[in-house]
């Protein structure tokens, strides 16, 4: 098994809406002294400053799959796209495909979770969202496509930190970790973060599913913000802090510390993708199931799920049971309660 | 196991011994005999050219990945990610065909018996015929591939949704067959009266011509890439399972209400086919490294190539039937006289 993930090749998507910074942070990737080379995937074409015979333009084709699940689409494109870069295997370390600003993400990831070629020869390593600082929060508002960047997004670039106040800046965080309080975030200007930060990530490596903690604001001085009309403070304040609930998009994270029975969850979670997969953007998990010694990871994308045991759990370490599910009006009584039904008495 | 079982292996005939390893040194997608001379597609830059002496002489062809190769047995026509398609002959003679425009990868190429050939970049096919210009035709997605029909000039084009019928040398309106999904893959029947197509998904779609009547053939665990069509167009051999899938073409309802042969099944993916052009023979390769020649009438085997490498890749017999090429997908390859 380690083995073989090794050999495939880790694809980092790169989405953000427009002007937020992708290209700026493409280059950098690109021309950093790093001694890797990378495959581009690219939509638009002469936007890159760095001369690589491996920067391959993109049609961003969405293709719907024949079995009947309609949010079930990969990029057809990139199925061609990969197949073509796997004859030069060797000529590169890795993979970025940058996504127009107003793409949904979802076909991209849900291309590495369908097509079996791909999956051979190449991994999902995680989606990098680049955000505006200055305009993120207006796009939330007016964008859906920013929205379901954020809610998608493993790392998110936090990026023109220097063109808003601090106050501003709290607020415009408060709002990302509304959506997605899972990912990681990186404040930057110019997009100068560290590669490692959004490169070889592992974000969809079951094997580095380890923990799915919420990533907590730190203390800032951001208290004296005011609302905007359609968001509302849910009065969940985490040290103090401004705590915003977004209408739309939600994550949902339940736990327990009594076992779950295999036998009931398995079924309640596919029933629950299969029925509501259409708002479920993110979903991953840790499990702990009645008479097992072995910790059960999963990890999904709309409808799409995949898992496997991991490892047996540590002497001392707490057998809980941990998911989430990021997505748009999620029907969150529906969900505690389907969970609740799975745990053991 | 109640019984003892001496296990098929100990009982099959093979011609392992007879194989001439030739040692290609590079990935290979795909073989071709131009003669008596297999040449042997690498993944990039280069083609193998393997007399029948044995003796490989290296050819240059592409400043890259090669991403498509087609034969007419007096020429391949290749496709590569440098935008250039070139035709390599049996001297080891290359010519530069056509240099898109946009530097765009060449996705696809295809070869009429009448000396015309066919190309595509992104949404865009291409054809250039004996005396005749180049003509162009944008389909509405990116081409996923391209055939000949054998008469006429007619120009299959395979994209999502559906197959359009391009005359390039007629003013008629192409025609579309639609059908769900994306199409990677496309043949015309030799007879002319079906087109089948390659799914991305596990599963081949075919049109009666006459009527455009749907042939849906599924049932594939794995994606459909290699397709042959037996000697006189009776059957079409398709790779994708643990067995060769052959739908039977003989009778004008083609594989309509019928069940496929399963041919020589193994504990491994049937990875590439290619029939024998004047008996009813086939070779199948595995994912295993696996190859058999199989008798069509009645499933008998012989071993040809042990298992226990990367999958085959290549498989091809020259026009004559009596020699055979094959390379797995590192390059290890061989020839078999029969």
């Amino acid at each position: 098994m380690p083995e073989l993930t090794s050999s495939k090749i880790p694809v980092t998507v790169l989405t953000g809406y427009l002007g937020a910074g992708k290209t700026t942070l493409l280059n950098r990737i690109l021309s950093e002294n790093h001694g890797k080379k990378y495959a581009v995937i690219v939509n638009e074409f002469g936007e890159i400053g760095i001369d690589n015979d491996l920067v391959i333009g993109a049609d961003e084709e969405v293709f719907e799959m024949n079995n009947g699940c309609i949010c079930c689409t990969v990029r057809g494109d990139l199925v061609r796209i990969l197949d073509g870069l796997m004859k030069r295997k060797g000529k590169f370390d890795a993979i970025i495909v940058e996504t127009t600003g107003l793409a949904d993400p979802a076909p991209v990831a849900q291309t590495f979770f369908v097509d079996e070629d791909v999956q051979r020869n190449a991994r999902l390593d995680a989606v990098v969202t680049v955000a505006d600082a200055k305009w993120l929060s207006d796009r939330l508002k007016d964008a859906p496509e920013a929205k379901n960047q954020i809610a998608f997004a493993d790392v998110i670039v936090l990026n023109k930190t220097d063109l808003v106040s601090r106050p501003e800046l709290a607020e415009v965080e408060a709002r990302i970790r509304a959506i997605n309080p899972y990912a990681k975030l990186h404040r930057t200007e110019r997009c100068q973060v560290a590669l490692a930060d959004v490169l070889e990530r592992g974000a969809f490596d079951l094997d580095r599913i380890l923990e799915i903690e919420p990533e907590f604001l730190e203390a800032g001085d951001g208290h004296d913000h005011h609302d905007h009309d359609h968001h509302h403070d849910h009065g969940h304040n985490h040290g103090g802090l401004k705590h915003y609930h977004d209408e739309d998009m939600q994550s949902l994270s339940l736990r327990t510390s009594k076992p779950l029975d295999p036998a009931k969850f398995m079924p309640w979670l596919q029933d629950l993708v299969a029925s509501e997969g259409q708002k479920i953007l993110r979903s991953k998990g840790i499990l702990a199931f009645s008479d097992d010694d072995e910790r059960y990871v999963f990890q999904g994308v709309h409808m799409m799920l995949e898992g496997d045991h991991q490892r047996a759990w540590k002497d001392g370490e707490p057998r809980e049971s941990r998911l989430v599910f990021i997505g748009r009006e999620l029907p969150e009584q529906m969900i505690r309660d389907g969970f609740e039904s799975c745990i053991t008495t | 196991m109640k019984e003892f079982d001496p296990g098929e292996a100990a009982s099959i005939i093979s011609v392992t011994e007879k194989v001439r390893p030739v040692a290609i040194g590079m990935p290979v997608t795909s073989v071709h005999f131009l003669g008596d001379t297999a040449a042997f597609v690498g993944a990039e830059e280069n083609v193998a050219m393997v007399s029948g002496q044995g003796e490989i002489s290296r050819v240059s062809v592409h400043g890259g990945g090669i991403l498509c190769a087609a034969s007419d047995g007096s020429r391949i026509v290749m496709g590569g990610d440098d935008g250039k398609l070139v035709a390599l002959d049996a001297k080891g003679g290359v010519t530069l065909v056509a240099t898109d425009a946009k530097r765009r990868w060449i996705d696809n190429v295809a070869l009429h018996p009448d000396g015309a050939v066919a190309w595509s970049a992104g949404k865009t096919a291409f054809v250039r015929s004996g005396k005749a210009e180049e003509k162009s035709f944008d389909v509405p997605s990116t081409v996923g591939g391209l055939a000949f029909a054998p008469k006429g000039l007619r120009l299959a084009v395979a994209h999502y949704n559906g197959v359009t019928l391009w005359f390039p040398n007629m003013v008629a309106t192409a025609e579309v067959l639609e059908w769900a999904g994306s199409h990677l893959g496309v043949v015309f029947s030799p007879d002319n009266k079906f087109l089948v197509t390659a799914m991305h998904e596990p599963a081949l779609h075919g049109w009666r011509l006459a009527d455009n009547r749907h042939m849906r053939m599924t049932g594939y665990p794995g994606r459909v890439r290699s397709m042959s069509w037996s000697v006189g167009g009776k059957a079409l051999a398709t790779s994708g399972a643990d067995a060769v899938i052959m739908w039977p073409f003989a009778s004008k309802d083609g594989p309509m209400g019928k069940e496929p042969a399963m041919l020589a099944p193994l504990q491994a993916r049937v990875s590439a086919v290619a029939c024998h052009p004047k008996q009813d023979i086939l070779a199948a390769g595995y994912s295993d490294g696996t190859i058999l020649m199989v008798r069509l009438q009645d499933g008998a085997e012989i071993l040809v190539r042990k298992n226990g490498t990367e999958p085959v890749s290549a498989l091809a017999w020259n026009a004559k039937g009596t020699l055979l090429a094959f390379a797995a997908e590192d390059g290890d390859a061989g020839l078999l006289a029969l």
